[in-house]
């Protein structure tokens, strides 16, 4: 039987066979995070309104309370974590890329960042602890702390991204800068970043979705507390992750509030990373370079 | 302001190993001299020794002397970046900076370099060297649009105008049209031609009619076998080169029969 003349069935049968495979396994997928996100946007919206973004919980039992000092709380170890972390896994990667080329300093950074990228949060928690009980003693909570441990788990995402994207950058363009009697370190400041700052951008944005979420080494470091903290230097200071998981595993009585106040705030913390994301995508389009065609 | 430029006896090497071996040309102030030869022959490298551009290369160094105006390039107190303001490039692909508008990539030299301008003194600059590289009846009108918008050939003329617009002596260009389509590349010849008046011009090609058409000397390089440096086999008069050369290689290689 020649080739022309294979039953033409049986491919259309195979071809049918895979797209319903395809399909099946991208519904499948799918069904998590939908799930995910129906029971947060659920049980979470009634607990938002004016009072819950205002209010801490102090001296809050049961019904009414907030989330305000756990929102500060978040925004402002997750801003120190940025400010801490951005420096140096950009600078990282811009050394591995523009300076490293095939010294053994670089491969060994780069295997450093690999190893990094698989630390598990706690161990990061702990690591800041012991850090912070080297300078204040035992018992130490402050969150600077958390900010620190949220650094060692984001620079090596920091430093992978920026990497990926600085190496897209065509070389003949870093060629042309020093054709025309450029130097180094300008060719790179004034090429190969603005060249590449919306990848870099999206990238940073998204390693602090990552970050923003973690519970375990805030736990340890930062603790939790019901009243509002602007000091990331002194005293606990409450984050929304480890709020929803405090309102959960020890909710008080009755147990209906405060729980409430959990999903209000898992959903609220939903709300960030998805508003991350909007700014990574605005920012990635604003940046790019813009050609005519 | 255009130079002569004087090699003496170059070699030049990655790591340890030798790519191109002895050379020694005299290059003529304003005059267009053709680097031809088959592809690994050393003369892009050769081309890129000549503003130190190989060095980007991780373990690239020379041995011998280029001159140019009878200063050594590789002297000790001679920092490569101030060789390249002095002899300017032109790559094979256009490469115009993406994030900048078409005034600005001309101005690329100055403002990466942070060279304070006045803007009208900014807007001559940039004028003289379109014109230069006779770009300017066609952007005129969008110079604050990105360069990345315009075609092929266009792009090519913005980075020449670039190239030209720190007021280099020497161009090297490095295959310039061989991205380019058969109209466009015509252009830059003509380009080619108006530009030798005031600079003096090298230029690596593939393309021996072209190589024959612009310029006024031809140099042909060679290499000995697989795995052994390149180097210059001969060098002279284009018209001599193309029709009585004086080695049986450069007339093998002209006539198409190896290459």
């Amino acid at each position: 039987m020649s080739i022309l003349h294979t039953p033409m069935w049986r491919r259309r049968a195979v071809d049918r066979l895979a797209t319903v495979l395809v399909t099946g396994a991208f519904v499948l997928a799918l069904f998590p995070l939908f799930s995910i996100l129906w029971t947060v946007v659920s049980k979470g919206a009634p607990a938002l309104s004016p009072e819950f973004f205002t209010y801490s919980m102090r001296n809050v039992v049961g019904e009414g309370g907030g989330i305000y000092h756990a929102l500060v709380g978040t925004l402002l170890v997750t801003a120190a974590a940025t400010v801490i972390s951005v420096p140096i896994g950009l600078l990282t990667a811009i050394f591995l890329v523009e300076y490293g080329e095939g010294r053994r300093l670089a491969r060994w950074i780069r295997f450093l960042v690999d190893v990094m990228t698989g630390i598990p949060s706690i161990v990061a928690g702990l690591f800041a602890y012991a850090l912070f009980v080297v300078f204040f003693g035992e018992g130490v909570r402050m969150g600077f702390g958390g900010a620190v441990a949220l650094s060692v788990l984001m620079i090596p995402v920091v430093v992978r991204s920026c990497e990926e994207m600085l190496k897209l950058v065509p070389n003949e363009l870093r060629e042309a800068a020093y054709a025309l009697g450029v130097p180094k370190w300008r060719t790179v400041l004034k090429v190969v970043l603005p060249t590449s700052i919306a990848g870099i951008v999206t990238g940073i944005t998204l390693a602090i979705a990552r970050v923003i979420g973690e519970t375990a080494p805030l736990l340890v470091i930062a603790g939790l507390s019901d009243s509002v903290n602007f000091d990331l230097f002194h005293d606990r200071m409450a984050t929304l992750p480890v709020f929803a998981y405090s309102a959960v595993s020890s909710p008080g009585v009755p147990p209906g509030p405060s729980i409430d106040r959990a999903w209000g705030a898992a959903l609220v913390l939903l709300l960030i990373v998805m508003l991350l994301n909007l700014v990574a995508r605005l920012v990635s389009h604003l940046f790019s370079p813009k050609s005519e065609r | 302001m255009a130079t002569s430029i004087d090699v003496s006896d170059l070699n030049i090497y990655y790591g340890d190993f030798l790519a191109v071996e002895g050379v020694t040309i005299p290059i003529a102030a304003r005059s267009v001299t053709a680097f031809i030869g088959p592809s690994g022959c050393g003369k892009s490298t050769f081309l890129r020794s000549l503003n130190r551009m190989h060095e980007v290369v991780r373990g690239a160094r020379v041995e011998g002397k280029v001159l140019v105006d009878g200063e050594d390039l590789y002297g000790d107190d001679v920092d490569p970046v101030d060789v390249r303001r002095m002899v300017g490039m032109v790559f094979q692909r256009p490469n115009p900076f993406p994030t900048m508008s078409i005034y600005d990539n001309v101005l690329a030299g100055q403002r990466l370099n942070s060279k304070r301008m006045k803007k009208t003194d900014a807007d001559d600059a940039v004028e003289r060297a379109l014109r230069s590289a006779g770009l300017w009846a066609e952007v005129k009108d969008r110079l604050d649009r990105p360069g990345s918008g315009l075609s092929g050939g266009q792009q090519q003329r913005l980075c020449i105008a670039r190239a030209i617009s720190v007021e280099p002596e020497v161009l090297l260009m490095d295959e310039p049209c061989s991205a380019l389509d058969p109209i466009s590349t015509i252009v830059i010849e003509d380009l080619i031609h108006e530009l030798k008046a005031q600079y003096t011009i090298v230029i690596v090609t593939h393309n021996m009619q072209q190589a024959a058409r612009v310029s006024d000397t031809t140099a042909f390089f060679n290499l000995a076998g697989v795995g052994m440096p390149g180097r210059l086999v001969e060098h002279g008069a284009t018209e001599k080169i193309f029709s009585n050369p004086d080695e049986s290689a450069t007339e093998a290689y002209i006539q198409g029969r190896f290459g």
